[in-house]
């Protein structure tokens, strides 16, 4: 909080400063978030364009009213404006006037974005009350640092910024990711709410407020006729989006019921937009000279302004859709269309003096589709983040401005009456043209709206930043009461936001709301969410009704053979939205897959369906994420380093526990950096070990299953995957590379041990272990298929000590018989693996490994041998993912050309396959006794025979190896 | 009332009719009126080819499995009975409605609008969705859009998803479990004007 002050200390300060000279200043001051400088004389304040701009000229703006004193000689900062006299050669002072505009939106950006941070300390804080108060709060606390500082209300909420800048973040954001489908189910009962229920709420507030006034409720200084209690009655009865979207983000209500109270408070504007504009050329007109005439004027214009909206928003949709048809060659400029022409769909509205914000929220509608599908999934994530991110500090700004405006000795006008009985009034009138127009709608809802839904609908009829723009944007000259309407504005805001949006989460949770489910939907719902909108279709074509998912398919059949055809890039259109979905969902899967248990491996097995994704290529991205996130990799490097050269049995256990700690590390890390949510400890290790065991389980149990099944996915997936497979072909090598560079890592802490069992082991290969420069080609293939073992072993290690209290810390968990191999397999080996874009193929692999567990007398010179390559490819792997790439690249050359000839060959057969699939199986279980024999002997072999003997010896255990490649 | 009480005693069992439907009368007697107007000859049933005059329903992906769920097994006809009856599945479920015990499970429940949705899948009726079914259901809604393969990963994927008991197949038990969360009520209703 200190620091926020002091920020803004310095920006008023700053203000200050610039007083003295601004009065001349070229730049347009308007520009900033803050209002004109004190100093600035009323002159400077009608030459800014500011609130002009948003059609009502004439206004004057509401903080030039106080004639300012002479700026802050009060304070710490009065050298400041003292020197910023001076002269033009203190060079200081020339240049905050230089970036003063700029670094004054950057403070006050700063100073939201960190307000963010400051809430979202405490997590049971923010879940009992929303951002926007705590910002309206700060909001007021700041308003009252600087009215202490500056003795006078610099900032505020300046209505230009506001509709020009602030509001159309928020609204683009909102409009561009309106669920479309949801929106248009229930666009009727948004249309009656939005217009019904607003013009209700106007009328009636208006004219009641005249009613109270008549009977005296209010006071006789409140100088206001019909007239303008109508006008006043129009701003505050809107629904605000800005103010629904802060509030009911965080309170989850049913999809239904948040569109229904979203849609209404954008839809709306038309009609708020009118009514002011209407009320207000009847009061400068004067009461007298208003005519039926412009009734009907009034309703024309309604037409216009809301249909006119409507279609500049859906033209610049169908222009910016046709764009992003072109930009595959400019793809770093995508983004940069969307905000251009949202904004721009905006700003045409505004300029026409339409609804600006019914022409942005269906320009968002309508292009959403048609974009989405043409501009590149890095683009779509670039749009999707800013968007966010500006709506998000286009929120936090309205709101602490919002807390600051409402400090303001000027504006505040109070006046009891009026305040109570508009509160009451507004709440009043939304209950009941809320259950009024309900109870119309329902007679034609499919779903009816329930009396529970009706209490939150009514209760979420928050009012906000824009009836507070408006009723700043007030002329006084013409309302004379603007004052108090400020005032009951203010206290209206804040009373919904606040009190409102405190205990809407408590009120939704009594009521038992349904409430919103984050869930994606699986597969199987698309297609059958499909299949029920084709049977309903039919069924409404065979009863005869020419009903909603008639006109609803007749939309789609239009969209699909000219709309679709116009807007969608060739290459796009051919692809259907079922398998668009069917993709996204597996991109889902596997990144929730690495998000949760930190390891596609070991997901793989759990959930076969994730299985498909392996092979679509932000897989890729995961796993390159994933990589970079395991960077601890780095952290066995100086392991090597400290163990390589004390070769103790204390020293073994100290590399055990440190190994393992830092091998559990990358998971914590992991999901701590993803998880929103704080984790304690304990349950993170539960989970662990949870994962540990069904992990387990599931190997053991759905084996060959699994095997199979993966297996015939991955033949289709493939097939389909036709241009892929090439690429696959030759990327093969470095990818399984990659898993072998992964292992090693762990077989590194064996080294000292085969110091002990082996110390026959040449000095030389100790070198390269600790040298671990060579990072060559010809040197590694030697290294690899000793690895094998070794790796196994080494899996051990680290996961038998840390998850089971079982394997004793005391003996190295290494020197455990076979019945330790599993779990070792199974963790520690998922751990680090995935990195492997074949886990299919590792899978099985090391679950065979553990099922047939090799022999244990060969574990030290297994060991020992993989100290070879150990260390070596540690070092490539420590140097970070790019390394590992890099290097592996070439380490596995030799030994993958030799084998890739297999699955060219069987692609043919891949009918076979389940047969042969079994006899590998069985093979591989069998023969795998073999292979570590083979290597005891091979140890001292020439490598590369050994090597050899490796790919063709076992050729059942070749052949998995050979063919998931492909095969994925 | 008098012509609308005329028009209900031309159907016969009509207080059965409205009794297991939940139909009101004036449901009935619209549904009357287009069963009349499908069918063109006047027969008093309907035959494929009545349903096939439908030109919305021609360019529906999964038109033909709809009017194939009208027919029973080896019947050629629909009369308006079974005409109500299958539009009945479609029908919003009534909340308010008091619950009678004993009563049997009314057409448009939960389970019988799934069972609707299952069987136009399961064209074979042998309770089970295989992957041929399902890749045909696939290959209807996508259309020459997708690649076979496409189709097959697409199948493959979601038989794997709904399949519990590893037989290959979705069993309606699985079928309605894939889909339990999904708010069936409202999607596999109808408003039917009054």
């Amino acid at each position: 909080m200190r620091g926020l002050s002091l920020l803004l200390f310095i920006t008023v300060a700053g203000e200050a400063t610039t007083d003295l000279f601004v009065t001349v200043a070229s730049l347009p001051p308007e520009l900033e978030v803050s209002a004109a400088p004190a100093g600035t004389s009323p002159v400077t304040a009608r030459h800014i364009p500011g609130p002009g701009e948003y059609g009502h000229p004439g206004i004057a703006l509401a903080r030039s009213e106080e004639e300012p004193a002479v700026p802050s000689t009060e304070d710490g900062e009065s050298s400041h404006p003292h020197g910023g006299g001076g002269g033009g050669y203190e060079i200081v002072q020339w240049e905050w006037s230089y970036v003063k505009t700029p670094y004054i939106i950057a403070s006050w950006l700063l100073v939201a974005s960190v307000a963010k941070i400051l809430f979202h300390c405490s997590q049971r804080f923010t879940t009992a009350v929303p951002e926007s108060c705590m910002l309206i709060l700060l909001g007021l606390v700041l308003g009252a640092v600087v009215l202490i500082a500056s003795k006078k209300q610099t900032y505020q909420l300046d209505p230009g910024l506001f509709f020009l800048f602030l509001l159309p973040t928020i609204v683009g954001d909102a409009g561009y990711f309106m669920p479309a489908r949801l929106f248009f189910d229930n666009l009727g009962a948004i249309l009656m709410y939005a217009v019904v229920g607003t013009l209700w709420n106007a009328f009636c507030t208006g004219f009641c407020l005249y009613g109270v006034k008549m009977a005296g409720g209010i006071d006789e200084k409140v100088n206001a006729g019909l007239m303008d209690f109508l006008l006043f009655g129009a701003l505050i009865s809107a629904v605000d989006p800005v103010a629904v979207i802060a509030v009911f983000e965080e309170v989850h209500v049913n999809e239904t019921l948040f569109i229904i109270v979203f849609g209404e408070s954008l839809l709306n504007d038309a009609v708020t937009v009118v009514l002011y504009k209407v009320y207000i050329s009847f009061v400068e007109a004067g009461p007298g000279n208003v005519y039926t005439a412009d009734y009907f004027k009034g309703i024309a214009s309604f037409l216009i302004v809301s249909i006119g909206g409507t279609l500049v928003g859906l033209i610049f949709a169908v222009i910016l859709a046709f764009v992003t048809r072109f930009t595959k060659t400019v793809r770093i400029i995508e983004p940069l269309f969307i905000f251009l022409l949202v904004y721009l769909a905006y700003l045409t509205a505004e300029l026409f003096s339409l609804s600006a914000i019914l022409s942005m929220t269906f320009c968002g509608i309508g292009c959403n589709k048609y974009v989405e599908a043409n501009i590149s999934q890095k683009s779509r994530t670039t749009v999707k983040y800013t968007m966010k991110t500006l709506a998000s500090i286009a929120e936090t700004i309205i709101f602490i401005f919002l807390g600051i405006s409402a400090v303001d000795k000027s504006k505040w006008a109070w006046d009891t009456g009026l305040v109570v009985s508009t509160l009451i009034f507004i709440l009043v009138f939304r209950a009941v043209g809320v259950a009024g127009q309900t109870w119309f709608l329902n007679w034609f809802r499919l779903v009816p709206l329930e009396k529970i839904d009706q209490v939150v609908m009514s209760y979420g009829g928050l009012r906000g930043a824009v009836a507070f723009a408006l009723v700043v944007l007030l002329d006084k000259e013409h309302v004379k009461a603007k004052d108090y309407f400020v005032a009951t504005t203010i206290v209206v805001v804040f009373f919904t936001v606040m009190f409102q949006g405190l205990t809407i989460k408590p009120l939704v949770k009594w009521l038992k709301v349904p409430r919103s489910t984050n869930r994606k939907p699986t597969i199987n719902e698309e297609i059958h969410e499909r299949a029920f909108d084709h049977i309903l279709t039919a069924v409404e074509d065979i009863a005869g009704l020419n009903g909603y998912h008639h006109w609803r398919d007749k939309w789609e059949q239009f969209d699909k053979n000219y709309l679709s055809k116009l807007l969608l890039r060739k290459s796009v259109y051919h692809k259907s939205e079922l398998w668009e979905a069917y993709q996204k969902i597996n991109i889902r899967d596997a990144i929730s897959v690495i998000d949760q248990g930190g390891n596609v491996l070991t997901s793989a097995r759990l959930s076969l369906p994730s299985m498909a994704s392996r092979t679509s290529f932000p897989e890729f991205t995961n796993v390159t994420n994933y990589l970079r996130e395991n960077g601890s990799g780095v952290c066995l490097d100086l392991q090597v380093i400290d163990t390589v050269p004390g070769a103790k049995i204390e020293e073994e256990l100290e590399t055990h526990h440190v190994l393992a700690e830092n091998l559990y590390k990358p998971r914590r890390q992991y999901q701590s950096h993803y998880s929103r949510h704080f984790m304690t400890v304990g349950e993170k290790e539960r989970q662990d070990r949870e994962v540990f065991q069904r992990n387990m389980h599931n190997r053991l149990e759905s084996f060959k299953s699994t095997r199979y099944k993966r297996h015939k996915k991955d033949r289709s997936q493939k097939k389909h995957k036709g241009s892929d497979a090439k690429e696959q072909d030759t990327s093969d090598k470095p990818r399984r590379n990659v898993s072998w560079q992964d292992r090693d890592p762990v077989v590194v802490p064996m080294a000292p041990e085969e110091d002990i069992h082996d110390p026959s082991e040449p000095d030389k290969d100790e070198d390269v272990g600790i040298t671990f420069v060579a990072r060559k080609a010809p040197e590694t293939p030697k290294e690899r298929p000793k690895s094998v073992p070794a790796a196994l072993d080494a899996c051990q290690s680290p996961v038998a000590a840390p998850p089971s209290p079982t394997c004793g810390e005391k003996n190295l968990p290494w020197k455990y018989g076979m019945g330790s191999l599993p779990p070792c397999v199974s963790v520690e080996a998922n751990k680090i693996i995935p990195i492997d874009l074949q886990q299919a193929w590792n899978q099985s692999i090391s679950s065979l490994e553990s099922l047939a567990s090799p022999p244990e007398p060969q574990h030290p010179r297994v060991s020992a041998l993989s100290r070879l390559g150990g260390p070596v490819r540690t070092s490539a792997n420590g140097k970070s993912g790019g390394g590992v790439g890099a290097g592996s690249g070439s380490n596995i050359g030799s030994p993958s050309s030799g084998q890739f000839k297999f699955p060219t060959a069987k692609e043919e057969e891949e009918e076979g396959a389940l047969s042969q699939q079994q006899q590998e199986l069985q093979a591989l279980m069998s023969s795998l006794t073999p292979p570590p024999a083979t290597q005891s002997a091979g140890k001292r072999r020439n490598p590369c025979v050994y090597l050899r003997s490796l790919v063709t010896v076992p050729p059942s255990g070749g052949e998995p190896q050979s063919r998931r490649p492909t095969q994925l | 009332m008098g012509s609308t009480n005329s028009t209900l005693l031309k159907i016969p069992n009509v207080e059965v009719l409205m009794q297991e439907t939940g139909f009101s009368p004036a449901h009935i007697i619209r549904l009357h009126d287009r069963f009349k107007a499908l069918d063109k000859e006047g027969r008093g049933h309907l035959c494929p080819q009545d349903f096939g005059a439908i030109k919305e329903l021609a360019m529906n992906p999964i038109g033909d499995r709809i009017i194939g769920a009208f027919f029973s097994p080896g019947k050629e006809t629909v009369d308006f009975d079974t005409f109500v009856k299958i539009l009945a599945h479609f029908r919003p479920v009534d909340k308010d409605r008091p619950k009678e015990l004993n009563s049997p499970e009314p057409i448009n429940s939960r389970s019988n609008k799934l069972r609707f949705a299952f069987q136009l899948y399961d064209q074979d009726k042998d309770g089970k969705i295989s992957r041929d079914e399902l890749l045909q259901v696939l290959r209807a809604m996508l259309g020459m859009q997708v690649t076979e393969e496409q189709l097959e990963s697409v199948a493959d994927r979601t038989i794997q998803e709904a399949d519990l008991d590893r037989d290959d197949a979705i069993s309606f038990e699985e079928f309605r479990k894939s889909l339990e969360k999904i708010n069936i009520d409202n999607l596999m209703s109808i408003r039917f004007l009054r």
